[in-house]
């Protein structure tokens, strides 16, 4: 033990010292009386720091992000609250500037300009009153307001929305969130799909490999628990705390993750299925990574180019992770022409069409086949919900739109009625745009004709088939939300066997359809796959 | 041998014991009933008197997923509000009947119409009418087609139908149709069409 050996030679040392200025020769032993002593002060000392260094508590930080940066803060504790400074957290954001006089505390950003009086719990923003929900503090010039007043101060200054999670201290200016899905990708596959690119620190411990967002916009899926159903990945955890999220994975097996798409995806694969893959890519063994034994993480380059380690393996954004070698091909960014989205999932179980057959299930099998489908007629597929995760409607329209996918089909399951409906997004009354910004009630807007088309020329493939067919326009979420041709195609039994839902024909029947029928309108929807 | 004190104290005390149960057991008993008591659907409250007006209700018909006008001669009060009110409590009487094309759950009723100008329509449902409601996208979509086009129909003036759940904002309706956002009655009613052929 190193400790031992420091101690040891430490007692050592004093042993011979003692002993040249008494004259007497140093003990074999290694000991005069003092010297355990000495050692054993010395080992009190140190545990008595380790203990209070390790009962400290972390410094608090404020997490900020924005369109313009993201960026921390220090959080300060006065009077049992967080407080943080008001300059600091305007300056990356335009031109602030502030004045002090004696009782009141003078800002200006860009045009907006805002009082703030030490010790009161108002501060007036354009002559308006604000309220801080505590006192106002000034400290060696700089102003601090209570984290908790931010949610309400800050959108009357910036003008814009803020979202404040107080409790882990991350506030977001503006729609800069993060979201991301995660799904099974064959038995053993993790497939975390994120909105933008990330970056995350990445750390294996038994039975848990963590990913720390500490500089991403992150944000929680619909649950913080996702199941997935897997012997060897069971489930994942989000959570948030100063000013970082953290999703872990349960895992029963060695596992690593690599990064592919720019960043966006990360795949979490056992790391022996891993190993074997890069084998299978004829990369030098040495390349593999130390046989992942401990467990080995293939993160983001040192230089962070996200998506060498995926592009080594696979070749493509989705392909299975591999080795950390050096790679000649460049990154290739995949972009999916189909977003197939199996409605429902986790809590929400949709209908429910028999006490043992819920649409969720159902879903989940329709766009499993319709991902084969659309795939063999060379049509690169994302399957939004490959698992029973949880998945809210504005994340799922968020996936269609960061995609920029040609098409967004929504799978559900029914009881009621024969055959197929096949529905286009009703817009609810509407917003108006505002200048650049779409609405985000009627997104859909203008492509709601491309939609009606692709629907139409569905009906028609599935009427080729003797499927009883039906287009309706349906207030169902997220279809108005998505910018792109967007659809939802219902599936109920052709007569009133519910079992004929399950069944992997009929299923075939109607994915076949749908996947020839966007298939033929491929030039339609105007980009490649 | 028990002293004799012992023993009746002993008695004493399981008698007393034997009558809480059965008081026990009585008093939940009468829980039982009253709870179901609460779940009583007859109405409260004679319907509306007055004269009666011809008006067509736009009924959902699950067999063929059709929505289709029918002329009905029910009681209206004067008032523009409350006609409305009337106009869709007409129209759930029919879907509270077992035998009906369009089954609602039990105790499924509209709680109130606010009509807002300009143009304005608020249906404040109760949440026996949501959470008994089947879940699925046609199914749904019958039902709020059918309370929206019913109003529009025979209220001028309405371009724009909010639905509520117990005075609250609801998400769907039970999975599918999207209670989130105003309804643009130009739009159901050409849903409407569709949903008639």
């Amino acid at each position: 033990m190193p400790w031992i050996r420091i101690l040891r030679a430490v007692g050592f040392r004093r042993t011979e010292r003692s002993a040249r200025s008494t004259g007497r020769a140093p003990s074999k032993s290694g000991g005069t009386v003092g010297s355990p002593g000495l050692a054993m002060i010395l080992l009190t000392a140190i545990l008595f720091t380790a203990i209070l260094l390790s009962g400290a508590a972390p410094e608090k930080h404020l997490a900020i992000y924005s369109t313009v940066a993201n960026y921390s803060l220090p959080v300060v504790q006065r009077e049992g609250r967080d407080y943080v400074g008001l300059l600091e957290i305007l300056e990356p954001l335009g031109r602030v500037s502030a004045k002090s006089d004696t009782q009141r505390w003078r800002l200006r950003y860009n045009n907006i300009q805002g009082d703030f009086f030490v010790g009161k719990t108002h501060a007036r923003i354009q002559g308006r009153d604000a309220d801080l929900g505590g006192k106002f503090l000034e400290e060696n010039d700089r102003g601090f307001v209570p984290v908790s007043s931010l949610s309400s101060l800050l959108p009357r200054i910036l003008g814009g929305p803020v979202t404040l999670h107080e409790e882990s201290s991350r506030l977001f200016i503006g729609s800069v969130a993060t979201h991301f899905t995660a799904s099974l990708s064959g038995e053993n596959r993790l497939v975390f799909n994120f909105t933008a690119p990330v970056n995350p620190m990445i750390a294996t411990e038994p039975g848990k490999l963590r990913m720390t967002f500490s500089r991403e916009p992150v944000v929680a899926p619909a649950a913080p628990t996702l199941t997935f159903g897997s012997k060897t990945i069971p489930s994942a955890n989000y959570t948030e705390s100063n000013g970082t999220a953290v999703v872990a994975v349960t895992t029963t097996a060695p596992v690593i993750a690599s990064f592919s798409n720019e960043g966006r995806t990360i795949t979490i694969t056992p790391a022996t299925a891993a190993a074997s893959a890069a084998q299978n890519v004829t990369q030098p063994a040495s390349a593999i990574p130390a046989a992942a034994t401990p467990p080995a993480v293939l993160g983001p380059a040192g230089s962070g180019a996200p998506g060498t380690a995926a592009t080594a393996a696979g070749g493509s954004g989705s392909g299975l992770p591999g080795s950390g070698a050096p790679v000649a091909a460049p990154p290739v960014f995949r972009r999916y022409f189909a977003v197939v989205d199996a409605s429902h999932g986790g809590d929400d179980h949709g209908e429910t069409l028999s006490p043992t057959l819920l649409e969720k299930d159902i879903t989940v099998a329709l766009a499993r086949s319709l991902r084969t489908e659309l795939e063999s007629r060379g049509i690169t597929t994302l399957v939004l919900r490959d698992s029973d995760a949880n998945l809210s409607l504005d994340q799922r329209a968020i996936f269609a739109n960061a995609d920029h996918a040609a098409i967004y089909i929504s799978l559900h399951a029914a009881s009621s009625g024969h055959g197929v409906r096949v529905y286009t997004a009703l817009l609810p009354y509407g917003d108006d745009d505002r200048g650049p910004f779409r609405s985000w009630t009627d997104a859909q807007h203008a492509w709601l004709p491309l939609s009606t088309s692709v629907a139409s020329a569905v009906a028609a493939e599935l009427q080729k088939r003797q499927i009883t067919v039906r287009t309706l326009s349906a207030p169902m979420r997220p279809l108005n939300n998505v910018t792109g041709a967007a659809i939802a195609v219902e599936v109920a039994p052709q007569g009133s066997d519910l079992s004929q839902l399950t069944a992997p024909d009929y299923q075939q029947l109607i994915t076949g359809a749908v996947a020839t029928a966007i298939a033929s309108a491929h030039e339609q929807l105007g980009v490649a796959p | 041998m028990i002293p004799r004190h012992l023993a009746i104290g002993m008695a004493v005390l399981l008698a007393a014991a034997l009558s809480l149960s059965f008081y026990a057991w009585h008093f939940r008993k009468t829980v039982v009933t009253t709870a179901v008591s609460s779940t009583d659907t007859r109405p409260l409250a004679p319907p509306v008197a007055g004269p009666t007006e011809r008006v067509t209700l736009f009924i959902a018909h699950d067999e063929d997923g059709t929505l289709r006008g029918e002329s009905a001669q029910i009681p209206l009060p004067s008032g523009r509000q409350q006609r409305a009110e009337e106009l869709l409590r007409a129209l759930l009487s029919l879907y509270l009947d077992k035998s009906s094309s369009h089954v609602l759950g039990p105790g499924a009723d509209v709680r109130s119409v606010f009509l807002v100008d300009p143009g304005v329509a608020v249906i404040d449902l109760n949440s026996a009418f949501a959470d008994t409601h089947r879940s699925g996208a046609l199914v749904e979509e019958l039902t709020v087609a059918s309370l929206i086009h019913t109003i529009s129909a025979n209220t001028p003036g309405v371009v724009r139908v909010k639905i509520l759940v117990d005075g609250k904002e609801r998400d769907t309706l039970a999975g599918h149709a999207d209670l989130s956002d105003y309804y643009d009655v130009s739009a159901v009613n050409q849903l409407a069409t569709q949903l008639a052929q």
